[in-house]
């Protein structure tokens, strides 16, 4: 049996005194497993997300993602953390405007301490094999909606990452923009690359996730996986 | 509650840390201010208004009391001209040894009641009380005691009275009029007088008119002719006193002037800005107001009311909090001027309050207005961040610096933000314009103190004098004494000598000659030293021209020239006991001995020249009063003996120190205030930038060193600006300051400011940045990723 990549066990978040945004949430995730999560606004789907990148901490429970305690981690090691492990795309692309194309794909790898140069060279690589490489001098506001998100796929992917995570990647995307990155996604899970999607979009879960989990009220109603097991 | 007290309320609620900011930066800002103003209105004819406030006297007249009796000059306050009179007081001058037997200067002492209330020079205790039995004495307050002793409890003995009778000092007291050196009691009077005709009256008077010496002098022509012929001594005229004092306090004048003008630029600087920084981060919040129906005179008035809470509460406690450090300010400037200055004037704080009121109004109204007009749709559309485009240039240039990439991402902010980031390299280059200027003031204040000294160790004859200095009865004079000297003979000398070039440690002495010569063309005898040995330039600083090297060259300073009408390479003629010498005057040398008087020469140039006095530089290393202790016993048969030269710092010194630092101070925390403003604006508008680097795996430390960039590039600029000011500023001050007192000042005293140092006050301007980043700093390290990210 092969050890889960991501573990998230009897997670509990809370904001205030309200009900919690997760209730003791208990999942699996194996690598190489493409997982869209699915289900309505104040579902919990962005908590579930920010728990696993290490951008939140759970109120209770434990969150382990490739042998690292993410819920244990520190301001500093939560960052170390996700320069080595995660990767992330965010709905409206979070790309950083007054720096160029090429700038914004090198920068997580130069907070990793590498060389100007060879951050260059790794950027050139990913943003060639996302097909956006002749967009690398340009500034990300000259750029379309989809190659935006391309650019900001090409960024979640220069470290090399174990695990993408993707912030409704198709949310602020007309459907060609939208078609073309569901492509690229089905491209990097089919080279193995371990992906977790929040989205609304139907469409996206069916054609890129091997695996849904649809939230409902903080708790997960539905689990694919689970459903194929029984 | 209507909805725009609503949106003012939670406005400024929200907002928690900026209109802390704003609170705080005003009320610094204001503090400066009113101690700007102050020290600006302070220096307004210093002279006159301390004349004014103590109802100066235009003519102080000392009369026989032989000659004229109480009755009759109480009756000349009636002569033509006299518009009130005070007196008649009388009059004695006591000569007191102090509790080691040691003499003090002369003082010429008056009998009065009371110090206030008189129609002329109402006097300004300062310390202490005024006597109120025989055996009391209250000395004037003019430097006569160093700072760090106490004049009051001190008891001195008229030693030549019968009886040995003492005085204790029981208080000090400030007369603008120079009146008195001491006040006693009336009755204590006729016990100080040596003999029945000894002592006199003193008589004060104010006349209609004595804007000019000739009224001044008409007035005394009409109390003398209401009077006994013959009883009037001597008189001095108010003009003379303004004349005298008008020399210390025009130094002061454009130092204090310049310390307030950066302190109220620095504050219309910071606040402007710091006001359109919060009125412009409201931007999308304006848009959402107007989304809701608000119209743009409500959107500016919200605003306006956002901006004016804060700055009002941080005025009012800025007014306080400046009139509170103005107190002990105005200490010190009354104590340089002479005033009584008792607080800061209200006007100065009306004026402040509303300025800075106003300044708040219109930045904001500014501000506002601009974004009230802004379309709805172009408000939201704004939100924080800066506009895309703005700056692109500068971080694909730091991109390229082999720097961590943190830093170098920092290092661009600045540039998406010009206006902003121009007004805070102003302001840091005030704050480090004021640090320069106050070292530099400092260092110059150090080097002319410097000149005093002429050597390590000094030999005279007799027993010295101590620290009081000297002076002729009632004119102040500052200058410190030299030790009591006799001349000796010539086999004295060089036996002196001799101990002093065979004793171990000896760097090098020179022996001077004390004598007077009258100058071909200057009426008066002036003081020229002689000098022989060869450490005899040791101490002075040339402004021009050259130390003598031979006899019949001469060097002198400023003053000198200026009243002879000479320069250096001219000739003059001295007749020194009868003998006439023509001399060349080779060098300028800043001087302050006799009023710049003095002439420095070889002793040979003299007819007469043992040297009565010698100062000794001891070799580097080797302890001067230990030196003494050695060579105390080879001279003490010639009547001699050794001491360190200690000439110690003069209080108008430190006061010049303590003010220069207090200023800077405050000017160096505005300047920080002003950082710390615009990195909460700069860190609240890339909230959501920094939640995008931070998902990206940018670590606390690294958050911190891209903030602090960000602010490194706006303190070097603002240090490279602000140094080279700062220098240009204390060589003008210090050269106005010198100009003051008739001085041409050496390169040395100018000059103070060594390639390392200025480096040093260069990077001065990036720690004032760093200072005021840190706090924000740390801020944006402990945003939570997720919150920032959520920020849009």
């Amino acid at each position: 049996m092969t050890l889960p990549m991501i573990e998230l066990r009897d997670v509990t978040r809370r904001y205030g005194d309200g009900p919690p945004a997760l209730g003791d949430v208990s999942l699996t995730i194996a690598a190489g497993e493409a997982v869209a999560i699915l289900g309505p606004s104040g579902s919990g789907k962005s908590t579930l997300l920010n728990l696993v990148a290490g951008l939140d901490r759970p109120s209770g429970g434990t969150v382990t993602v490739d042998g690292v305690r993410v819920d244990e981690l520190g301001e500093a090691g939560s960052a170390m953390y996700r320069r080595a492990k995660i990767g992330m795309v965010f709905q409206f692309f979070n790309l950083l405007d007054d720096l160029t194309v090429a700038d914004n794909v090198m920068l997580p790898a130069q907070l990793t301490g590498i060389s100007r140069s060879t951050a260059q060279r790794r950027a050139m690589d990913v943003l060639g094999a996302l097909r956006v490489d002749r967009h690398a001098a340009a500034y990300p506001g000259r750029l379309s909606g989809g190659e935006r998100q391309r650019v900001a796929v090409a960024r979640a992917l220069v470290n090399r990452p174990a695990l993408l995570l993707a912030d409704e990647p198709t949310g602020a995307l007309d459907s060609a923009s939208g078609e073309d990155v569901k492509q690229l996604l089905r491209e990097l899970h089919a080279d193995g690359q371990t992906i977790i999607m929040v989205t609304h979009d139907l469409s996206l879960a069916n054609s890129c996730a091997t695996r849904t989990i649809q939230l409902v009220d903080g708790r997960v109603a539905v689990d694919t996986a689970r459903e194929s097991a029984r | 509650m209507s909805a725009l007290s609503r949106v003012v309320r939670s406005g400024v609620g929200r907002r928690r840390v900026q209109t802390v900011v704003i609170g705080l930066v005003v009320m610094i800002a204001v503090s400066a201010s009113v101690l700007g103003s102050t020290l600006l209105v302070a220096s307004n004819a210093p002279f006159d208004r301390a004349f004014a406030q103590q109802n100066g006297a235009h003519l102080t007249a000392y009369f026989d009391l032989t000659k004229t009796t109480s009755d009759q000059l109480t009756a000349s306050a009636q002569a033509t001209g006299v518009a009130a009179a005070t007196g008649p007081f009388r009059t004695a001058s006591i000569h007191p040894v102090d509790d080691k037997d040691q003499p003090i200067s002369p003082l010429t002492v008056v009998g009065r009641t009371a110090p206030d209330g008189a129609a002329v020079d109402a006097v300004t205790l300062t310390e202490g009380r005024w006597a109120t039995g025989p055996g009391e004495l209250v000395v004037v307050n003019d430097g006569r005691f160093p700072p760090h002793e106490r004049a009051v409890g001190t008891v001195w003995r008229l030693s030549d009275l019968p009886g040995s009778p003492t005085l204790t000092i029981v208080g000090e007291a400030r007369s603008i009029s120079a009146t008195a050196d001491g006040w006693v009691v009336p009755e204590q009077i006729a016990a100080l007088a040596t003999s029945k005709a000894d002592g006199g009256y003193q008589m004060l008077y104010r006349f209609a008119a004595a804007d000019t010496a000739a009224q001044v002098d008409a007035g005394r022509v009409a109390v003398e002719a209401a009077l006994p012929a013959g009883a009037l001594t001597a008189s001095r005229s108010w003009l003379t006193t303004r004349e005298d004092g008008s020399g210390d306090t025009a130094l002061f004048v454009p130092f204090l002037i310049a310390f307030g003008v950066l302190g109220l630029i620095m504050a219309v600087l910071i606040v402007g800005n710091v006001i359109a920084g919060a009125v412009s981060t409201g931007t999308r919040r304006i848009g959402i107001l107007k989304a809701l129906g608000f119209t743009p005179s409500q959107v500016v008035r919200a605003y306006l009311g956002q901006a004016l809470i804060p700055a009002l509460t941080g005025a009012v406690l800025g007014v306080i909090l400046g009139n509170a450090i103005a107190i002990p300010v105005l200490t010190l400037t009354n104590d340089i001027y002479g005033t009584s200055d008792s607080g800061v004037a209200p006007w100065v704080d009306a004026g402040l309050l509303a300025a800075v009121l106003a300044l708040v109004t219109a930045t904001a109204w500014v501000a506002a207005s601009r974004a009230g007009r802004l379309r709805t749709v172009d408000a939201l559309a704004v939100g924080r961040t800066p506009k895309a485009g703005r700056g692109q240039w500068a971080a694909r240039l730091t991109a390229r610096i082999p720097l961590p990439r943190p830093v170098t991402l920092g290092m661009a902010h600045p540039f998406a933000r010009p206006v902003r980031s121009a007004a805070i390299v102003a302001a840091i280059a005030f704050g480090a314009a004021a640090v320069t200027f106050s070292f530099g003031l400092a260092a110059s204040l150090a080097e002319v103190q410097a000149t005093a000294s002429h050597g390590d160790v000094v030999i005279g004859t007799g027993r010295p004098t101590q620290g009081t200095p000297g002076g002729d009865p009632v004119k102040a004079d500052r200058e410190p004494s030299r030790p009591v000297v006799t001349p000796r003979s010539a086999q004295d000398t060089a036996a002196i000598v001799k101990a002093i070039t065979t004793q171990a440690g000896t760097s090098g002495y020179c022996g001077v000659a004390q004598s007077e010569v009258t100058v071909a063309g200057f009426a008066g005898a002036l003081q020229i030293l002689g000098a022989t040995g060869n450490s005899c330039s040791s101490g002075y600083r040339m402004a021009s021209g050259s130390w003598f090297g031979k006899p019949g060259e001469i060097v002198v300073a400023t003053p000198f020239l200026t009243a002879t009408q000479t320069r250096v390479g001219d000739t003059v003629v001295l007749t020194d006991h009868g003998t006439q010498i023509a001399v060349r005057i080779v060098g300028e040398a800043f001087n302050d001995d006799h009023d710049g008087m003095q002439i420095l020469t070889a002793a040979k140039t003299l007819a007469t020249a043992e040297p009565e006095l010698f100062y000794i530089n001891v070799e580097h290393g080797t302890d001067p009063e230990a030196y003494a202790e050695a060579l105390e016993p080879e001279i003490q048969q010639f009547d001699a003996y050794a001491m360190t030269e200690n000439i110690g710092t003069p209080e108008i010194v430190l006061i010049i120190n303590a003010l220069t630092t207090v200023l800077s101070l405050m000017l160096a925390t505005v300047a920080a205030l002003g950082v710390l403003n615009m990195v909460v604006l700069e860190t609240r508008e890339r909230v959501h930038d920094l939640g995008i680097h931070k998902a990206l795996g940018m670590a606390p430390r690294q958050t911190i060193a891209m903030v602090i960039a960000s602010v490194s590039v706006a303190g070097l600029a603002g240090g490279a600006i602000g140094t080279p000011a700062g220098v240009l500023l204390q060589r003008t001050i210090v050269t106005e300051m010198g100009r003051g007192a008739g001085y041409h000042l050496p390169a040395s005293i100018l000059d103070v400011f060594g390639p390392v140092e200025l480096v040093l006050f260069g990077l001065g301007g990036i720690v004032i940045a760093v200072l005021g980043a840190l706090l924000p700093a740390g801020w944006a390290a402990r945003t939570r990723t997720a919150t920032a990210l959520r920020t849009e």
